[in-house]
């Protein structure tokens, strides 16, 4: 720990590095916590008093995000991915061998205070895993062999900086371009462009290509940008999704770290257009390692021209681009939380509408687009709507970024016309085996083998991008049990249904996959799936029973297969759970069983 | 003529009998319900042995061995089974333990406690096990009814219970069942 005075002082130069701004607390929480690896009482009252807020908000703020500690954490704080597609490379039997070698129990601190290791949801390096962060670091292709290194590297106190590069490379494994990634772009064409042309003629270029939100939900881009255009007000926001937190996905990362100057002119653009002279990149904590070459990229843009002030010479074209962390929250990836959390706030989605596009950061009219959705405005801008239109199918015209991973020979990034097949898609990864398929991260569709003819467009299999491939090795149940945990842990718990709702259904489904269930609590799991979508205040909880519903109809062996036969059954061992008491009180007698069996097996040495 | 009455048995488990006096706060309407059911084995009668019941009303969570064999009785013995108050749904104040291991909750009782003497962990055969945790009692037999509160208020009961005899679907106002 630092010298009191030192604390108080680097905590005073946090804060006023961040201009005093309360919109910064996020950031700031970020930057105390790598002074101090925790966030200690102190700290955020000092926070607080700085920014003239209440402690209880700044705590509050700070007990929301995953990666923001309220308790102390080691100097050397190793969180793996957790994800299914993890799990099949084998994470699990890693994650508990460096326990072991650290002598330390999963979430535990090691008692000197050095290390700490636990789990978090998915990294985004799906197809280069087992993954894990180290200090929000990430790191790639774990095995046996590099965490001997790395407890050699801790126990020997090596700062992260003298670790062996090759621990923290991320390769972008780009199996096939089309439009978006194939074409060479020139640095400041789309920029050109849209002076050249003038922001209606940049819409109607935008109307013509039919460009839809390629995060997910698939909104038509022009439509959004107008109407944004059109609200009322002079400050209006440009913010660039890349919060990426969907499992499976990882292809906006791809983006961030070969294309970023695509997709900060897409922005430009998109600033110019609607008369925006500030953007926002919310990027995911887990791409943290992305920051420094994305700060120099936007610095050399400056130098250039092409972003800040009076852009390629003309006084009336200002933009600039700042870039916001996140901390370990899938929900922020919504964009009304996403925009609380740009503010500073704890990211809990607003009430819709009011949409963001007239009242969206800081109430002013924003435009909030996926990563993917602003590079291919970019590319829009300098060949034309119609180029980009004679690709894809009627209603999803253009490309679309495949995130490839789990059980398949070549996974990676893969880019296909809207329209393509998932039979197509699994040849080309080299998936000889699936036996199915989950698209769209766990919130998406379960799909299994009889529906691969199915083509991904918003006609039909809508995707953000992931795409996980089981073969038939896998145990679907496996990979919806994970499903189930990540929204219990992603919940941002503001609403009952989605709250409670979350850790019923991973109950439910625990019970199943254990063994414990009956067709009654199949049954149970379609109710509570219903009132989910329903009920639920955001999309996060609204989507969040898709898996199990879906698994319901498309694998329903997978259920079946272990049910009792019985009409009910206990959640749980009723035998395994009276033994901690027996070992207590030393008691074998009769009473301290439930029945004769257990009394018998019990007596047995 | 007159109808045989329905057979209704109640139980507290790992509860505080505020439900059960929930039940007895019926006050007068208790002889209304006294000429419709007839009580089996409950704390308010005297009856040992459960019979063949109808309805059987469960308080508490299932805390012990003890627990355990009530509770699959009653699910054996009854044709619906209703859990009611906070305590049978979710496990209530009782599970409060569950935060922490079986071991540390009996050490501090019987081993750390003040004032104790000859301080051990009691392993007399008559007292029930302990089970690691505290469960809501859906999780060990099926549930019809769930009643939530703490306790429910009579009224709530009393509505219940009567859209049940009655053979009416369950309906209860938002107030009945919302504490917010
Ligand atoms: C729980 C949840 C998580 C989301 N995560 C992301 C995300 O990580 N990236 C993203 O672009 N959109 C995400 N979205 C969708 C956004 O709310 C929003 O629709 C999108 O950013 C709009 O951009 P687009 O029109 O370019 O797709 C998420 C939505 C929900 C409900
Ligand atoms: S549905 Fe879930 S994530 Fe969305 S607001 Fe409710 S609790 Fe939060
Ligand atoms: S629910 Fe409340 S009143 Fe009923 S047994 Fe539990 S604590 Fe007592
Ligand atoms: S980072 Fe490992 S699967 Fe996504």
């Amino acid at each position: 720990m630092a010298e009191p005075m030192t604390f108080a002082q680097t905590v005073r130069d946090i804060v006023r590095r961040h201009g005093g701004l309360s919109t910064r607390l996020l950031q700031i929480l970020r930057e105390v916590q790598d002074h101090l690896t925790w966030l200690p009482s102190e700290a955020l009252e000092q926070v607080a008093e700085e920014l003239g807020l209440s402690p209880d908000k700044v705590r509050g703020v700070a007990k929301f995000y995953s990666f923001l500690y309220t308790d102390p954490r080691g100097s050397y704080d190793i969180l793996f991915s957790d994800n299914i597609t993890d799990r099949m490379l084998g994470n699990r039997e890693l994650l508990h061998y460096l326990c072991e070698r650290f002598g330390i129990g999963i979430g535990e601190t090691r008692a000197d205070g050095v290390v700490s290791v636990g789990t978090t949801s998915c990294t985004g390096m799906c197809d280069q895993g087992p993954a894990a962060l180290v200090n929000g670091y990430t790191l790639t292709r774990l095995d046996r062999a590099r965490l001997d290194r790395i407890v050699e590297l801790v126990n020997g106190r090596i700062p992260l900086e003298q670790w062996p590069r090759e621990f923290f490379e991320v390769t972008s494994n780009i199996r096939r371009a089309d439009i978006l990634l194939g074409r060479h772009f020139a640095d400041g064409a789309a920029v050109r462009a849209v002076l050249r042309r003038g922001p209606e003629a940049m819409l109607d270029e935008l109307v013509k290509s039919g460009l839809r939100g390629q995060g997910g939900a698939g909104y038509k881009s022009a439509a959004k940008w107008m109407a944004c255009r059109n609200a009322p007000g002079e400050v209006k926001y440009v913010v660039c999704n890349a919060d990426e937190g969907e499992p499976g996905t990882f292809k906006d990362r791809v983006l961030m770290q070969d294309f970023a100057d695509l997709v900060f002119e897409g922005m430009t653009l998109c600033g110019r257009v609607i008369g925006a002279r500030q953007g926002f990149v919310y990027l995911r904590g887990e791409y943290r390692y992305l920051l420094k070459a994305l700060r120099e990229t936007l610095q050399r843009r400056r130098e250039t021209g092409l972003l800040g002030e009076a852009i390629l010479g003309d006084p009336s074209f200002n933009f600039d681009i700042d870039i916001h962390l996140g901390a370990g929250a899938y929900v922020c990836g919504e964009e009304s939380a996403l925009i609380e959390s740009l503010e500073g706030k704890h990211g809990v989605p607003r009430i819709r509408p009011p949409f963001p596009t007239t009242h969206g950061y800081l109430n002013r009219p924003t435009v909030v687009n996926n990563v993917e959705t602003f590079a291919a405005a970019a590319k829009i801008a300098v060949e034309g709507g119609e180029w980009f239109a004679s690709r894809g199918t009627a209603e999803s015209k253009g490309t679309k970024l495949l995130s490839l991973s789990g059980d398949c020979e070549r996974p990676g990034i893969y880019e296909y016309p809207f329209g393509v097949t998932v039979q197509r898609v699994l040849e080309d990864c080299g998936a000889r085996d699936a036996q199915g398929i989950q698209m769209a991260g766990p919130a998406g569709h379960t799909v299994s083998a009889k529906q691969f003819g199915r083509r991904i467009c918003f006609e039909d299999l809508a995707t953000g991008g992931s795409f996980m491939v089981f073969d038939r090795s896998r145990d679907i149940l496996d990979g919806i049990r994970n499903f189930t945990q990540f929204f219990v842990h992603e919940s941002c718990g503001f609403c009952t249904p989605c709250r409670v709702g979350t850790s019923l259904m991973r109950d439910l489904v625990t019970k199943v996959h254990t063994g414990h269930g009956t067709r009654q609590d199949l049954e149970e799991m379609r109710k509570l799936g219903r009132i989910m979508q329903v009920a639920c205040h955001c999309g996060l909880g609204q989507t969040a029973p898709n898996p199990v519903l879906d698994s319901l109809d498309e694998f329903p062996e997978a259920y079946e297969r272990r049910l009792r036969s019985t009409a009910y059954e206990p959640a749980f061992d009723l035998n395994a759970a009276l033994e901690e008491a027996r070992q207590l009180t030393g008691r074998r007698d009769p009473g301290a069983y439930l029945n004769e069996r257990d009394l018998l097996l019990g007596a047995m040495p | 003529m007159i109808e045989p009455r329905l057979k209704v048995a109640t139980c507290s488990l790992a509860g505080c009998f505020g439900c059960h006096m929930s039940l007895l706060d019926l006050d007068e309407r208790l002889f209304d319900l006294a000429e419709r059911v007839e009580l089996d084995r409950s704390p308010l009668t005297d009856i040992k042995e459960l019979g063949e019941c109808d309805i059987g009303l469960i308080e508490g969570g299932v805390c012990n061995a003890e627990n355990v064999h009530v509770l699959m009785e009653f699910r054996a013995r009854c044709k619906t089974l209703i859990a009611i108050g906070a305590c049978a749904l979710n496990g209530g104040i009782p599970a409060m333990r569950n935060q922490f291991a079986l071991k540390d909750c009996l050490e501090e009782s019987y081993l750390r406690g003040v004032g104790l003497v000859d301080p051990q962990i009691p392993n007399d055969p008559e007292i029930p096990l302990l089970l690691a945790q505290v469960h809501p009692v859906h999780e060990v037999v099926k549930i019809d009814y769930f009643l939530p509160g703490c306790p429910p208020s009579a009224d709530t009961i009393w509505t219940f219970v009567n859209q049940l005899l009655s053979g009416q679907p369950v309906a209860l106002s938002y107030t009945q069942i919302h504490y917010d």
